[in-house]
């Protein structure tokens, strides 16, 4: 766990924001808090750690931002999201899907019947490709992932973890978005996976300029690989720094945990 | 010899009309999660208004075009005033809700259209036909062609289409299926019209034979025992099941009927479904939970 790799730089710091949340609360069922005043920004091109303890409100902050929380019968009771600029708040997601935000949903939710290669096919459906056009790109995604080639006429429910983590993000990534919201990838998931994964999304990041904002609980792969970092406690957002002044701290355990104050 | 087989083989036939009856259910099961109770009086609706539409004197393609365009709006209005608002709601109040549809949709037929019997003539004349040796009714074979020919339809456009891979998606897994962009409530629209169009053709044919009326939307009762036996959410099991059904109900009336004092078809399907739910409660081809973690 002590590969140190040189700090990445933001290659996006100092632009608009691609996707900007000021100060949303969410409620769920009409009752329940589900984070109280969230403000954060991503900028295009960036890599953004989102951090925090169970229940802290990261998936939350990501169903707020993509619209999910809709299937969740939650909505944006105060605040609003902006996404380049526009006001997205409460819109469909799969509108927003559309319009370039995806959602990598925590758990891995493959579609378990459906093959591997057609579960990469979704991805492809919002753009109505022909068919020499979605070879061409399920190819892309199987250079990324190459181990999802030799599963591709599998059912998706019956591969790894792993391999069902980087279906999810390769489906993702056949939508072609601009910001990829990935909630907690690393879920049991062994080490050495979750290197590869994060490899890639580094990687995607250098090559293409594709905008990540990842919830995460493994504090140390996903600060070595974003460039800044907000720390969410109860809701509320505690900390916010370059990751690699997070990295310096040894203190974010306990402030995330609300054993210190900050 | 030749008795067994007209009995097995007139069985199967009469088979492929109850399977065409579940596919309906399939469909909507997949795509909304909920046992459409409503399965029944849309399909009476659909072969009434078809129905309705002959005798008003229009052509028979006309008829079948503007009942499928009624039909196809129907399911854009169901979609829009029960499901929408509905969504992600329990199964349950789902179900209570396709409860509901079913009497409003039955009311309307009547209301619209008459609670008279109406005949639907189609052109196929309803002689028995030797094949070898084996006397065969001709009009259960057409039907059955045509049953097992939309079926094979509907299991090639949901392997091999945008929108058929979109509801297998859907039926899977709701949430991923938004998030990668899939609008679930078209996909809801185009699945309710075609149960509707698999039910003004399962209407047609079963109208043909016993007439247009209200007893038409009682099928539903034909096809809880086939969906048992096939499984909820398996198109292929559906045909299995209509056909097993079929089979097992004209044997069972041919050879058992006659010491028990005959009328074992209304419930000796329900028999035959309890019995498989012993042995495979997901059904032959229910697709049981995909996972290994
Ligand atoms: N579907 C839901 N229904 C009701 N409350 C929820 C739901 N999902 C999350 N919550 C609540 O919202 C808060 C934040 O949860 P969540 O965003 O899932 O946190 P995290 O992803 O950081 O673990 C928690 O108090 C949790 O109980
Ligand atoms: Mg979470």
């Amino acid at each position: 766990m002590s590969t140190q790799t040189p700090p990445p730089v933001a290659t996006g710091a100092g632009l608009a924001p691609l996707v900007e949340l000021r100060g949303i609360e969410v409620v769920y069922d009409a009752a329940i808090l589900g984070v109280a005043d969230i403000s954060l920004t991503v900028a295009p091109g960036e890599i953004v750690a989102l951090l925090g303890a169970n229940g802290a409100g990261k998936s939350t902050t990501l169903k707020a931002t993509s619209g999910l929380l809709v299937a969740d019968r939650a909505l944006v009771s105060r605040g609003s999201v902006l996404f380049r600029g526009e006001d997205i708040t409460g819109v469909a997601p799969n509108l927003l899907a559309t319009r370039g935000i995806v959602h990598v949903l925590e758990g891995r939710h493959v579609f378990g019947h459906l093959t591997v290669e057609e579960n990469l096919r979704t991805g492809t459906f919002l753009r109505r490709l022909g068919r020499r056009e979605t070879e061409r790109d399920l190819d892309e995604i199987y250079g990324y992932f190459p181990r999802l080639r030799t599963k591709r006429k599998t059912p998706a429910g019956l591969t790894s973890g792993g391999e069902q983590q980087m279906l999810a993000i390769g489906r993702a990534l056949l939508t072609r978005p601009e910001l990829v919201l990935l909630d907690e990838p690393s879920m049991g998931l062994a080490p050495i996976i979750v290197e590869e994964i994060f490899e890639i999304i580094a990687g995607l990041n250098r090559t293409k300029g594709t905008t990540f904002l990842v919830a995460e609980q493994n504090i140390a792969v996903s600060l070595r690989h974003a460039h800044r970092g907000y720390v969410l406690d109860g809701g509320k957002v505690v900390l916010t720094a370059t990751a690699a002044d997070l990295r310096e701290r040894d203190d974010l355990h306990e402030i995330y945990l609300g054993l210190a104050s900050v | 010899m030749n008795l067994f087989l007209e009995t097995l083989i007139g069985g199967l036939l009469a088979g492929t009309m109850y399977s065409l009856v579940a596919i309906g259910f399939v469909l909507i099961y997949k795509a909304s999660g909920v046992f459409n109770f409503a399965q029944g009086s849309m399909l009476l609706f659909a072969a009434l208004t078809f129905v309705t539409l002959l005798e008003k004197g229009l052509p028979f393609a006309a008829a079948l075009a503007v009942t499928i365009a009624i039909l196809i709006l129907g399911a854009i209005l169901i979609e829009r005033t029960v499901l929408r608002p509905l969504a992600n709601r329990s199964p349950m109040t789902l179900f209570m809700a396709t409860l509901g549809l079913s009497y409003v949709i039955e009311g309307a037929a009547q209301g619209l259209m008459g609670a008279q019997v109406h005949a639907l003539d189609l052109g196929i004349e309803d002689v028995p036909i030797f094949i070898g040796d084996v006397l065969i009714s001709q009009f259960d074979l057409v039907a059955a062609a045509t049953a097992v020919t939309l079926a094979l339809v509907l299991a090639l456009l949901f392997n091999n289409t945008r929108i058929g891979i979109s509801l297998r998606a859907v039926a899977d897994d709701t949430r991923a299926a938004l998030s990668i962009g899939i609008n679930l409530n078209r996909i809801w629209q185009i699945v309710w019209a075609v149960a509707g169009i698999v039910g003004l053709v399962a209407g047609m044919l079963w109208g043909a034979r016993q007439g247009i009326q209200f007893s038409l939307s009682l099928v539903v009762l034909k096809a809880l025992p086939v969906l048992i036996i096939g499984g909820f959410t398996s198109i292929g099991g559906a045909i299995a099941g209509g056909l097993i059904v079929g089979a097992a109900e004209n044997l069972a009336e041919t050879y058992v009927g006659p010491y028990i004092g005959g009328g074992i078809t209304p419930w000796f399907p329900y028999f035959l479904a309890i019995a498989f739910l012993y042995i495979r409660p997901a059904g032959l081809f229910g697709e049981r939970a995909l996972e290994r973690v």
